[in-house]
């Protein structure tokens, strides 16, 4: 059986809203509401949501920019909220982040080189910081003649090469991608996700992979998890997520992805949800998609269905009462 | 009904000038649906905003071509008289709604001041009118949104109130640049489905710009895919996705992440960087990303050819070497026979 | 930025200044205060360039030479003020509890005009060169705190910075390292203009005589000696008057041609730039 890396429990996140001359605390937007997942060592979790669904403040919980609302974050068992900043430190070491903006993420004044060196000099980890930059410039495709050029001299998908190098530097057990490809070109998206892959087959990584876009999750994921109003839906392996889809949030998502086919476009049917995401400071009660689900009843309206953990990790779980069964799968 | 006729739009930046827009030309009959399919710096934006003469002059030129309009010529237009064409002929949505509305006020005062722009009808019909459009966008309860800013709407919600201003003026063509990008999928294939309804409602001629092929996929009669400036292929629908000319659509069609495909399948990337604009790489654009390319490709810079009816593409192999090389490269690929 | 003829003509102003005013006792023999009652107030001649005073002093070298004590003051007084407002918005700017009780403190200041905070600084500590710089100085170091927090405020929640925290970037690396130079450039452009603002506040204040002692030669001592002859000899304030325009003028330009060229991406553009004509393509 696979080892547990890191695993979430009950994580809540509530920002305050402040109105008013006195700032007073009028609400909360519960951006992450009771989240509990699992990554083990080696895999890839993919997590699936529209904007607003927490995903990223779900990520910058797990990498400790955020302390959250309550809840706990277990790393090789051991929880790490109540780290003092010496063992945060050393834990950084082993969770470092990619983000979705290749453009904003990095520092526009500093050279490529010094940008992928700025956490070995952190760190301390080599004396010879120029060697091991060059060394991961090229693991990640990029000349190592380009140390001294600046981040505006490179397109979007080399940044975010960049980007991958200045993670993968201090040799860390678990990245966080954020939207790391969504921000590219389509032909370049397919290079950086190939290389992704393959820097987790060398290097062991193991990535919690945070998309909107469920057909890039699909290239790339072990297990997905989808993600709506800080809540996780669905939860479930690769294989079964796409093709035993349970929740009816899920099927609304895979069938309104647009296909590149224009023949099996027209012929497949189209769930189209109604109306938009409601406000985070404000969910629905009951199961917060009852508001937009084609088969939700009175009763969902008034229960919080759960998304049962099991100890298999690899199950197909998801929060539903009322899920598509596997025949109604195939009928359709 | 419009005629692009060897368009040249140009910009001159301080690095050199940008061939934005290089040679296009294409045509559009009324309620038709044309996709423009493109990455970023393929010039897509920049021949939509040529189309309604919106590109800001200086820096951007057009040292050649026509852009007619029922037989007038848009460049030859008085800014006068383009103003009176934006909105009643053509009319435009953007990528980013939020930008495009004004926030300090109501959307219903933006909406009413776009119908008496383009109708000569007092406030109370300019109301009535309004709210009518609202429907027609699927903006539910619309006597209340009138009052909203646009702050208070969603994403979907503010694209929604685009299109409608953009209908206004009843325009014979509607331009949609990336009106979806932005979007989460669920409200993009709402607002897909929406623009499928007004072209049935209105008839409009709706010119979709995006690099999504999934999207023109669904939506577009006809397609044209450009590639840094140039349309390299342009056809039906089904030419370009089941009868791919040009190694460009093809390996863009194959590097797309798909949900269709297995799990876990890996993705087949187009190598290399898209090009620089400024000084463009000899022979065709397309030469140093491509899998067929051959010493000819360096040096001759193809131009458009009949590949079918209405089937056209700019590529110098022919058809055989085409399917040779791509049946090599797939075997290659599967099964490791070498090239 | 070289390639602006405007920033060229103002540094060329500037060098200009301080090295005549640098190597005045090397090409004049005259001194600033030598008194001759016998050529008061004579109008401009090949003599006396810019005439004489009623003292008879020359009031060219004496234009020279008061440029030492402006430019002195006008750099020193940026710096300090540079520094502490720096500091002060860097730290008011990236930690939220230090930033209320700064920001209070600087509001406060702000509320006085800075030239009034500056003469009531001076009337208590005393006219000296050194009580007009930490006048000017404390007078001058809100405005810069408070465009620097403003800066800090919108690069600090980019990307980037996010990613060093992430890499495990102490504040201080982030603050040095990945804030202050993304701010560089409204610092120096703020930093220049401070310079011109305090050549003008401490002519003013010797305008009003509390200035630096009035035997030194400054431009706003001589405005002032100048005042009652205004209508007999208009040279006398004329040429101080120059100065000080021609020097302030010379900053504030400096300031916007910096603004302008601090841009990463503008700078390598200006230098590949080609010059292509539009006719060559229409």
């Amino acid at each position: 059986m696979s080892q547990e890396l890191l695993r979430i429990q009950d994580l809540e996140m509530h920002f305050p809203i402040k109105e008013g001359v006195l700032q007073k605390t009028t609400g909360y937007v519960k951006a992450v509401n009771g989240v509990s997942l699992s990554v083990n060592k080696g895999e890839t979790l993919g997590i699936v949501g529209e904007s607003g669904c927490g995903k990223s403040t779900l990520a910058k919980t797990i990498l400790g920019l955020l302390k959250p609302t309550s809840g706990d974050i277990f790393y090789e068992g051991e929880s790490i909220l109540n780290y003092n900043a010496k063992q945060m430190h050393e834990l950084r070491r082993n969770i470092q982040m990619v983000f979705q903006d290749p453009f904003s993420s990095l520092n526009p004044r500093m050279q490529v080189g010094d940008i992928i060196a700025a956490p070995l000099k952190v760190y301390k980890t080599t004396k010879n910081v120029k060697h091991r930059v060059q060394e991961l410039m090229e693991l990640v495709g990029l000349k190592p003649e380009y140390y001294h050029r600046l981040p505006h001299e490179f397109s979007g998908g080399q940044r975010q090469r960049i980007g991958i190098a200045r993670a993968i530097a201090l040799e860390p057990k678990l990245i966080v991608c954020d939207e790391p490809v969504s921000a590219l070109d389509v032909s370049v998206q397919a290079q950086v996700i190939n290389l992704l892959e393959d820097l987790q087959k060398e290097l062991g990584l193991t990535y919690i992979f945070i998309a909107h876009d469920l057909s890039v999750i699909k290239h790339m994921a072990d297990r997905v998890g989808v993600m709506y109003l800080g809540k996780v839906m669905e939860l479930s392996n690769n294989e079964s997520f796409y093709q035993n889809a349970q929740h009816p949030y899920t099927n609304a998502l895979l069938s309104a992805i647009p296909l590149p086919d224009p023949v099996k476009e027209k012929e497949r049917e189209r769930i189209v949800l109604k109306g938009d995401l409601p406000s985070p400071a404000n969910p629905p009660s009951g199961c917060v998609f009852h508001t937009r689900c084609p088969r939700a009843q009175d009763y969902c309206k008034k229960n919080v269905p759960l998304l049962e953990t099991k100890e298999d990790g690899t199950a197909h779980t998801v929060a539903c009462f009322f899920p598509i069964e596997h025949a109604e799968q195939i009928q359709k | 009904m419009l005629e692009v006729k060897n368009l040249k739009a140009y910009i001159d930046t301080p690095a050199g000038i940008v061939k934005a827009v290089d040679d296009v030309s294409f045509s559009l009959k009324a309620g038709e649906t044309i996709g423009i399919v493109g990455e970023s710096g393929s010039g897509k934006s920049v021949l939509a905003l040529s189309l309604m003469q919106l590109n800001p002059s200086p820096p951007t030129f057009y040292p050649q071509g026509e852009i007619l309009l029922e037989g007038k010529n848009l460049l030859h237009l008085k800014e006068k008289e383009l103003r009176n064409l934006r909105g009643n002929d053509i009319a435009m949505i953007f990528q980013d709604p939020m930008s495009s509305l004004n926030p300090i006020f109501k959307i219903g005062t933006q909406l009413m001041e776009a119908i008496r722009t383009h109708q000569n009808i007092n406030r109370a019909e300019a109301k009535k009118k309004a709210i009518e459009l609202l429907k027609d966008v699927g903006i539910s309860d619309p006597e209340r949104r009138m009052n909203d800013y646009p702050h208070q709407l969603s994403g979907g919600m503010r694209q929604r109130v685009m299109i409608a201003i953009a209908l206004a003026g009843k325009p014979k063509i509607l331009i949609a640049d990336e009106p979806t990008t932005a979007l989460d999928v669920t409200i993009q294939a709402q607002i897909l489905d929406l623009m499928k309804d007004i072209q049935k409602k209105y008839g409009t001629a709706i010119i979709i710009i995006t690099h999504d092929l999934g999207v023109v996929a669904q939506l577009a009669d006809k397609i044209v895919v450009m590639y840094s400036g140039r349309i390299v292929e342009e056809g039906k629908t089904e030419d370009i996705f089941y009868h791919t000319a040009m190694p460009y659509t093809w390996s863009l069609l194959r590097s797309m992440p798909r949900i269709d495909t297995s799990s876990r399948e890996r993705l087949i990337p187009i190598q290399g960087q898209p090009p620089n604009l400024v000084s463009p790489p000899k022979g065709c654009n397309f030469n140093p990303r491509c899998p067929f390319a051959t010493a000819d490709c360096l040096k001759i810079d193809p131009s458009l050819t009949e590949r079918g009816a209405g089937h056209y593409a700019a590529c110098i192999l022919s058809e055989k070497t085409f399917e040779e090389g791509k049946l090599q490269l797939e075997n290659f690929e599967t099964k490791g026979v070498p090239l | 930025m070289l390639k602006r003829k405007r920033n060229l003509l103002s540094i060329g102003i500037l060098l200009l200044i301080t090295i005549a005013t640098i190597t005045a006792s090397l090409w004049s023999q005259t001194s600033p205060s030598f008194i001759d009652p016998t050529l008061r107030l004579l109008s401009p001649s090949s003599e006396h360039w810019f005439g004489t005073d009623h003292f008879g002093r020359d009031i060219f070298i004496r234009t020279i030479y008061a440029a030492r004590v402006s430019l002195i003051v006008g750099a020193v007084v940026a710096v300090v003020a540079t520094f502490l407002g720096t500091v002060t918005g860097l730290i008011a700017g990236y930690y939220k509890k230090a930033d209320s009780i700064i920001m209070r403190i600087v509001d406060g200041m702000l509320a006085f005009p800075a030239l009034i905070l500056a003469l009531a600084l001076v009337a208590a500590l005393g006219g000296s060169v050194a009580n007009i710089i930490i006048a000017l100085g404390f007078a001058f170091w809100p405005i810069m705190t408070r465009i620097v927090r403003a800066a800090v405020l919108q690069v600090k929640n980019v990307q980037y910075i996010e990613a060093a925290k992430t890499t495990g970037a102490s504040d201080f690396v982030i603050l040095t390292t990945y804030i202050l130079p993304n701010i560089l450039s409204p610092i120096i452009v703020q930093g220049t203009f401070t310079f011109a603002r305090a050549i003008l506040a401490e002519a003013a204040l010797s305008f009003l005589g509390i200035g630096v002692n009035p035997t030194t030669p400054t431009w706003g001592n001589m405005l002032q000696e100048a005042q009652i002859y205004i209508s007999m000899a208009p040279w006398f304030s004329i040429f101080p008057g120059l100065g000080i325009v021609l020097t302030v003028l010379a900053l504030n330009m400096l300031g916007d041609g910096i603004r302008d060229a601090f841009d990463p991406h503008a700078k390598k553009q200006l230098k590949k730039r080609k010059k292509v004509s539009q006719q060559k393509y229409a």
